[in-house]
C-alpha cells in the first residue's frame, strides 16, 4: 500500500498503524471555531501534504499538533496512545518537531550553534563543541546535505535553501518521529526547492513521519504519499497522492468534491462533505468561518 | 620553560602534509574574504589605535612615548576599560545601561563608607561594593526583562536616581577618603619586574599550552583546524606584543629614581587580564555565554528554542553592574577617595563608546570583552595624547565624539555589508 520503499534507519512500527491520528479534533477561539472534526494520519515514512486556501485552518490544526494550543475536543493518539500534548516541550517529549516558516534561526551564530540552540551537549559545565560539531557534521552527511561548506558558517551566510536545510536538520536531531514543515519552500528560488523537496523525500525514506504544508500543488504531488485537504476548518479528505491529479486536489482545496471517476478514490473524513454530488454545492451549510478568501467555484 | 616544551610539541606537527606558506595565505585569504563580508571584528579599532599611536608619537615625540606616560596611560584607562566590560554583555542583548558610570561611582562610596567609616576589613567591603552593584542591576534587570520598560529609560532614571544617592551618600561637597593601603595599591603600585616577567612567561606559555591543545583535539577527532603555522604566527605575534609592553613597564620610570623608584607592571593590569580571561570564557564556553548570544541575534528563535529569556536579560543588566561595581574600586582607589562626581562626567559615555569602538555591535548578538580593551585603549590614548599636546578639552571630547561616530557608522555599515553578502 505504501508508494515508498522504506530503506534504513528507524522502520515503521510493526503494528502499521498512523503514527500519528486525530480523530474528530475542534478548536475554536471565542466564539469562532476554526476546527470542526477534523480527522488526520500521518505514518511513518510517509509524507502527508496538508493543503488547503488560506484561512482554512492549517497553522491552527499543526498548532494544535505541536502544543502551541491544546485542540478544545478529540482524540489526539500518537503511536496508537491517546496522549495529552498542551505544551510545545510535551510534543518534543512525544518526538514531534515543527520547523516553521520563519525557520527561526540566530544569524549571528553558526551551524552547529544553531543546531543545539537550547539543548547543548555540555562536559564538566562547559559546552562540548568537538561532539556537537560531530554530531552536526554527522546529521547534515546524514541527510546527503553537500552545499554546506563548514558547520562553522555563520548562518548568516548561508542561503535560503541552506537555511531551511539547517532547521530542518535541527527538528530531526532529536530522534524526532514526525517532522512538521510549514512552506519549506515558499521563499526558494527552482534550484533550491528542489534541494529541500530531495530532502523531505529522503526524510520520509529514513523513517520519520513528515506532514508537509504548502500551498504548489506541483510539489505536492510530487512528493508526498498522502494529501489532506482542509476547507473552510473541514477535513475535506485524505486521499493517497498516486490516485488524484493537480486538477482534482485544486478542487477539493476550492471546496469541491470528487467525482468517483475511477471509483479507487479513497476518501476519508467527514462523509457529509463529499459524494453529495458532483458538483460545488458540497460546501457546508454553516457559516464557516475564518474565510479569508472566497474559494473559486469548479465548474 | 613552557615555551620550550611546546615548540618541541610543534615540531611534530609542522611535519603535515600541506606546505606552511601555503596554509598562511589561505588564512590570510580567509580571514580578508569574512572582513571583505562585512565581518570587521575589531579590525578598524586596531588599525585606529596603530594610526594614533603613530601620529602622537610623531607629534610629540618624547613625552608621549616615554614609559611613565605609556603606563599612565593603562592606569588611566583601566576603569573606563572595565565598565565597558559589563556594558558588553548589555549591547550583546541589544539592550544599554546608562547607569553603569553612577553604578560605579554608588558602589566605591559602598566601598568607602563600610571601610573608612565603619572599619571593615577591604575584602568585605569589595564584597559590599559588589552586592551593591548586584542590587543595582538586579532592579535595573527586573524592570527590562519582566515589566518591559526599555532599557534606555530604565538606566536613564537610574542614572539619575543613582546621583543622587551618591549625594546623599557623601553629602554635598563631601569626600570619603579611601583608606586600606591593598585598595590603594590596585591603582598605584606596580609587580616587581620579576613578578612581571614570570606573568608574561605564564600568560604566553599558557596560551600556547591552550590553543595547542585545542589544535590537536580537533585534529584527532577529525575536525577542520587551523593550520600549525597559523597558530604559531599568531603565538609569535602575542609573544613580541607582550614582550615589548613587558620590557617597556619594566624599564626605571620614575622622573627621580634616586627618591623613588617606578618600575614595572602596574598591578591593575593582571587584574583587567584575569577580568578578560573569565568573561572571555564565560560567554564562549558556557551555555548562559552561548544563549546571551542567541537572545541578541534572535530573540524570538531564543525564546522557541526552550532558553528563558527575561532570565538570560536578567543576568546580563546584573553582571553589567556588578563589573561597574568593581570598576568603582578602581575609580575610588585612583584618586585615594569617592566624591559626588565618581563615576559621572563622561565615564559611562566613555565606557560605551569603548565598546562600540572595539567592535562590540549596539544592535546586540555581536561583541566580545577584549573589544573593550581595544576599544579603551584608543579613547585613552586621544584623551591622553591630545592632552599632551596641550589641545584643550574642547578639542577632545570632539575628536573623541568623532571617533565613536566613526566606529559606530563602521558597525552600521559592515551590517549593511553581512545583511547584502549573507542573503545573496
Amino acid at each position: 500500500m505504501t508508494t515508498t520503499t522504506t530503506e534504513a534507519g528507524r522502520a515503521p512500527s510493526a503494528t502499521e498503524g498512523p503514527l500519528l491520528e486525530l480523530r474528530g479534533v475542534n478548536k475554536s477561539f471565542g466564539a469562532v471555531q476554526v476546527l470542526h472534526d477534523v480527522s488526520l494520519t500521518a505514518r511513518l515514512g510517509h509524507v502527508t501534504a496538508l493543503v488547503g486556501d488560506n484561512g482554512a485552518g492549517k497553522s491552527t490544526l499543526i498548532k494544535g499538533i505541536a502544543g502551541i494550543h491544546a485542540f478544545d475536543g478529540g482524540e489526539y493518539l500518537f503511536e496508537g496512545h491517546p496522549v495529552h500534548v498542551a505544551s510545545p516541550r510535551q510534543a518534543n517529549a512525544l518526538g514531534i518537531e515543527v520547523v516553521y516558516q520563519d525557520l527561526a534561526l540566530c544569524d549571528n551564530l553558526d551551524i552547529v550553534e544553531n543546531l543545539y540552540l537550547g539543548r547543548e551537549a555540555l562536559t564538566a559545565g562547559l559546552l562540548d563543541e568537538l561532539t556537537m560539531e560531530e554530531r552536526a557534521a554527522e546529521t547534515l552527511a546524514g541527510l546527503s546535505v553537500r552545499t554546506v561548506k563548514s558547520v562553522r558558517q555563520k548562518v548568516a551566510s548561508l542561503s535560503g535553501g541552506q537555511r531551511q536545510t539547517v532547521a530542518i536538520a535541527r527538528a530531526v536531531l532529536w530522534n524526532s518521529k514526525l517532522v512538521i514543515l510549514d512552506e519549506p519552500t515558499a521563499a526558494l528560488g527552482v534550484a533550491q526547492t528542489e534541494q529541500v523537496l530531495q530532502l523531505v523525500r529522503r526524510l520520509a525514506e529514513s523513517g520519520l513521519a513528515v506532514i508537509l504544508i504548502s500551498h504548489n500543488m506541483t510539489e505536492v504531488l510530487r512528493v508526498a504519499d498522502e494529501i489532506a485537504v482542509l476547507y473552510l476548518g473541514r477535513m475535506t479528505a485524505q486521499v493517497k497522492a498516486k490516485d488524484v491529479n493537480h486538477n482534482q486536489v485544486v478542487t477539493l482545496i476550492t471546496g469541491g468534491s470528487l467525482v468517483e471517476e475511477g471509483g479507487h478514490v479513497e476518501v476519508t473524513g467527514p462523509t457529509d462533505d463529499i459524494d453529495t454530488g458532483p458538483q460545488a454545492d458540497g460546501r457546508p451549510a454553516a457559516a464557516p468561518p475564518a474565510a479569508a478568501t472566497e474559494p473559486e467555484e469548479q465548474p | 620553560m613552557s615555551q620550550s616544551l611546546s615548540e618541541k610539541e610543534l615540531e611534530n606537527t609542522l611535519d603535515a602534509p600541506e606546505s606552511p606558506g601555503g596554509a598562511l595565505a589561505e588564512a590570510v585569504r580567509a580571514y580578508f574574504g569574512r572582513v571583505r563580508g562585512g565581518d570587521v571584528g575589531p579590525l578598524p579599532a586596531i588599525l585606529g589605535l596603530v594610526v594614533l599611536l603613530a601620529v602622537f608619537s610623531g607629534l610629540q615625540g618624547n613625552t608621549f612615548t616615554n614609559s611613565f606616560n605609556f603606563a599612565n596611560l593603562l592606569i588611566q584607562s583601566a576603569p573606563v576599560i572595565v565598565i565597558a566590560m559589563g556594558i558588553v554583555f548589555v549591547l550583546l542583548i541589544g539592550e544599554i545601561d546608562l547607569s553603569a558610570g553612577w553604578t560605579a561611582g554608588v558602589a566605591g562610596a559602598t566601598l568607602g563608607v563600610v571601610c573608612t567609616n565603619h572599619g571593615w576589613p577591604w575584602y568585605l567591603g569589595v564584597v559590599a561594593c559588589l552586592a551593591t552593584g548586584a542590587a543595582v542591576g538586579l532592579i535595573n534587570g527586573l524592570l527590562v526583562a519582566w515589566v518591559g520598560i526599555p532599557s534606555f529609560v530604565v538606566t536613564l532614571a537610574a542614572y539619575l536616581a543613582l546621583q543622587g544617592l551618591l549625594l546623599k551618600i557623601i553629602g554635598e561637597g563631601g569626600t570619603i577618603r579611601i583608606q586600606s593601603q591593598t585598595i590603594l595599591d590596585v591603582m598605584a603600585k606596580n609587580l616587581p619586574v620579576w613578578l612581571g616577567w614570570v606573568l608574561f612567561v605564564v600568560v604566553v606559555g599558557l596560551y600556547a599550552l591552550v590553543t595547542f591543545r585545542q589544535m590537536a583535539t580537533r585534529r584527532a577527532r577529525g575536525l577542520v583546524t587551523q593550520a600549525p603555522v597559523v597558530w604559531l604566527v599568531k603565538l609569535v605575534c602575542l609573544t613580541l606584543l607582550l614582550g615589548i609592553c613587558t620590557y617597556y613597564l619594566s624599564g626605571e620610570r620614575s622622573r627621580n629614581p634616586a627618591l623613588t623608584s617606578i618600575k614595572g607592571i602596574p598591578i591593575v593590569i593582571p587584574v583587567v587580564l584575569v577580568l578578560l580571561v573569565g568573561f572571555t570564557m564565560l560567554l564562549t564556553r558556557t551555555l548562559f555565554g552561548r544563549h546571551v548570544y542567541a537572545v541578541g541575534g534572535n530573540a524570538e528563535a531564543a525564546r522557541r528554542a526552550g532558553i528563558n529569556v527575561p532570565r538570560i536579560r536578567l543576568l546580563c543588566f546584573v553582571i553589567c553592574s556588578m563589573i561597574a561595581a568593581g570598576a568603582g574600586v578602581l575609580l575610588a582607589s585612583r584618586v585615594n577617595s569617592v566624591t559626588p562626581t565618581t563615576g559621572g562626567g563622561e565615564t559611562l559615555l566613555y565606557a560605551v563608546g569603548a565598546a562600540v569602538i572595539g567592535g562590540t555591535s549596539l544592535f546586540g548578538g555581536k561583541g566580545r570583552p577584549v573589544d573593550a580593551i581595544i576599544g579603551g585603549l584608543v579613547i585613552a590614548v586621544v584623551a591622553n595624547g591630545m592632552g599632551l599636546l596641550n589641545k584643550s578639552a574642547a578639542v577632545v571630547y570632539m575628536v573623541t565624539g568623532v571617533v565613536l561616530l566613526i566606529a559606530a557608522g563602521v558597525d552600521a555599515l559592515s551590517r549593511r555589508r553581512a545583511a547584502a553578502s549573507g542573503r545573496a
